[in-house]
């Protein structure tokens, strides 16, 4: 078979799997974001208990790897009779660790915002939360956009790791038809191809953003 | 007799074990101008900053309008609204106009509506020159316009002392006389009462009704303004003066 054959052969799987890791990394993304935003709010506001809370398991999330988690949750979780499916197990994983992260990025923006900044807007008589929702927040966001960004293709790397846990995403499929057809070439070519199609206009797009977020906010 | 706005009693400040300010006394009445002297590091800023309670003070009272400040958040940010500051950095919020700036702390804090808040931001921003930048971003100002817009955001809460921290100091050179004509007019046609903190030494004698001398924490000595410039009552206020080149 000719390596065009070959690759034709492996399309209609390669979409699917393409799909798959569009569809996990979206949600994993949207989840990690709104995990780490309220991690981030209750640290900021210094919430009793909780902000604990949020800071211990920040340092669960970024000191273990994926791989790991995706083991507990799809293998030892089931000891205590819960049994989630592949997928449900991914994204609940992916959410775990990016959700770490992203409060990481949400904190790094809020402490960028200047010390001078944050005096001036106590001196006019800001009360806590005015000052986060006037002054430090939107100085904040913009700050934590660089590093957000970077999260998200982060994670969407991270979906390959999925593979381990048999969910039928790009890596699990290139891998599946290398078993297979034994024509590893093309099928690695394939998948380099996949995540570059997702990951390149993203990360454009995302430089694009950067900018216009940050001179929205700043002016330069 | 005038009213007397402010009082400090025997204030003392340190940052850990570090002493910083020692038995501060001074009182100022309304309408009077102080100016804070003193060499770099003698303790200016953080006096200053302790009168809107940005800093911690660990002894002493400070007596607001004849009432002692309980010294807790709540009471200084209320206080805030009477006691204005502005800093050397100027500190524009560089996400919000010139105008949103100005409305930030009337409309948000003292719950004015709008409309008469813009009012009076128009009328102060008339007096700075500054009337037709209302709806501009502080990037597109210079320094010396930056200064000016923060000066009338501190101003249009009304507040019935103002505090300048080497409000010139980060200025291109032609930039500080009109900062200063702000201030000086702003003494002379709102008699606002002041406590100013500047390196320059004629703005400071034009303007000063009296002078707080502070070397290394210690309010040194306290004499009319007429007086200091010509006739220091202590060598090293004559020593300081004379490094100024005044
Ligand atoms: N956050 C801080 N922590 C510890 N020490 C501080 C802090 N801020 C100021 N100091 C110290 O307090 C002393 C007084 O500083 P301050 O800034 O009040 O002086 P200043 O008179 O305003 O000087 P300058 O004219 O340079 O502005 C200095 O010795 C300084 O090192
Ligand atoms: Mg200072």
């Amino acid at each position: 078979m000719s390596s065009w054959q070959v690759i034709q052969q492996g399309l209609p799987l390669f979409e699917k799997g393409f799909g798959l890791t569009l569809w996990l990394s979206f949600v994993g993304i949207i989840g990690s974001i709104i995990v780490g935003l309220i991690c981030s709010l209750l640290q900021y506001f210094q919430i009793p208990v909780l902000s604990r809370l949020a800071s211990i398991y920040i340092e669960i999330s970024r000191n273990t790897p994926l791989l790991v988690q995706l083991f507990f949750l799809y293998y030892a979780f089931p000891v205590f009779g819960f049994k989630l499916n592949a997928e449900l197990c991914g994204i609940v994983g992916l959410i775990f660790l990016g959700g770490s992260y992203m409060a990481e990025g949400f904190n790094g923006g809020f402490d960028g915002v200047s010390k001078t900044q944050v005096e001036t807007g106590k001196a006019i008589g800001l009360s806590r939360l005015q000052l986060a929702r006037y002054v430090v927040f939107p100085q904040g966001f913009t700050l934590s956009v660089p590093a957000l960004a970077a999260n998200m293709i982060f994670l969407i790397k991270e979906t390959s790791i999925f593979t381990v846990i048999a969910i039928p995403e790009l890596t699990n499929t290139a891998l599946d038809l290398i078993g297979m057809y034994y024509r590893s070439n093309e099928y690695l070519l394939m998948l380099v191809i996949g995540y570059a199609i997702i990951l390149i206009p993203l990360s454009i797009i995302l430089t694009i953003l950067e900018k216009r977020v940050r001179y929205g906010t700043f002016g330069n | 007799m005038a009213k007397q706005i402010l009082k400090v009693e025997h204030l003392e400040k340190s940052y850990r074990e570090n002493h910083i300010l020692h038995d501060i006394n001074f009182s100022i009445d309304e309408g009077e101008v102080v100016a804070l002297l003193g060499p770099s590091g003698s303790g200016k800023s953080t006096l200053i900053r302790c009168l809107n309670g940005l800093e911690p003070y660990q002894k002493g009272n400070v007596i607001f309008n004849g009432k002692p400040v309980v010294p807790t958040e709540k009471n200084w940010q209320k206080l805030r609204q009477q006691i204005g500051m502005v800093f050397q950095s100027y500190d524009l919020f560089p996400n919000l106009t010139v105008l949103d700036n100005i409305l930030l702390g009337p409309v948000k804090v003292q719950h004015q509506s709008r409309e008469a808040a813009k009012a009076t931001a128009e009328k102060l921003l008339d007096q700075v020159g500054l009337r037709e930048y209302e709806n501009v971003y502080p990037r597109q100002l210079s320094g010396g316009q930056k200064q000016r817009i923060a000066i009338v955001r501190a101003l249009a809460l009304n507040p019935e002392l103002m505090l300048f921290d080497e409000v010139t100091a980060s200025l291109d050179p032609e930039m500080v006389r009109g900062v200063l004509n702000i201030i000086s007019k702003l003494a002379q046609d709102s008699n606002m009462t002041m406590i100013v903190v500047t390196h320059e030494m004629n703005f400071a004698q034009q303007i000063a009704d009296r002078v707080l001398f502070l070397e290394d924490g210690h309010i040194l000595e306290q004499t009319d303004g007429t007086k200091f410039f010509v006739n220091p009552q202590t060598d090293r206020a004559k020593e300081f003066l004379e490094s100024m080149d005044f």
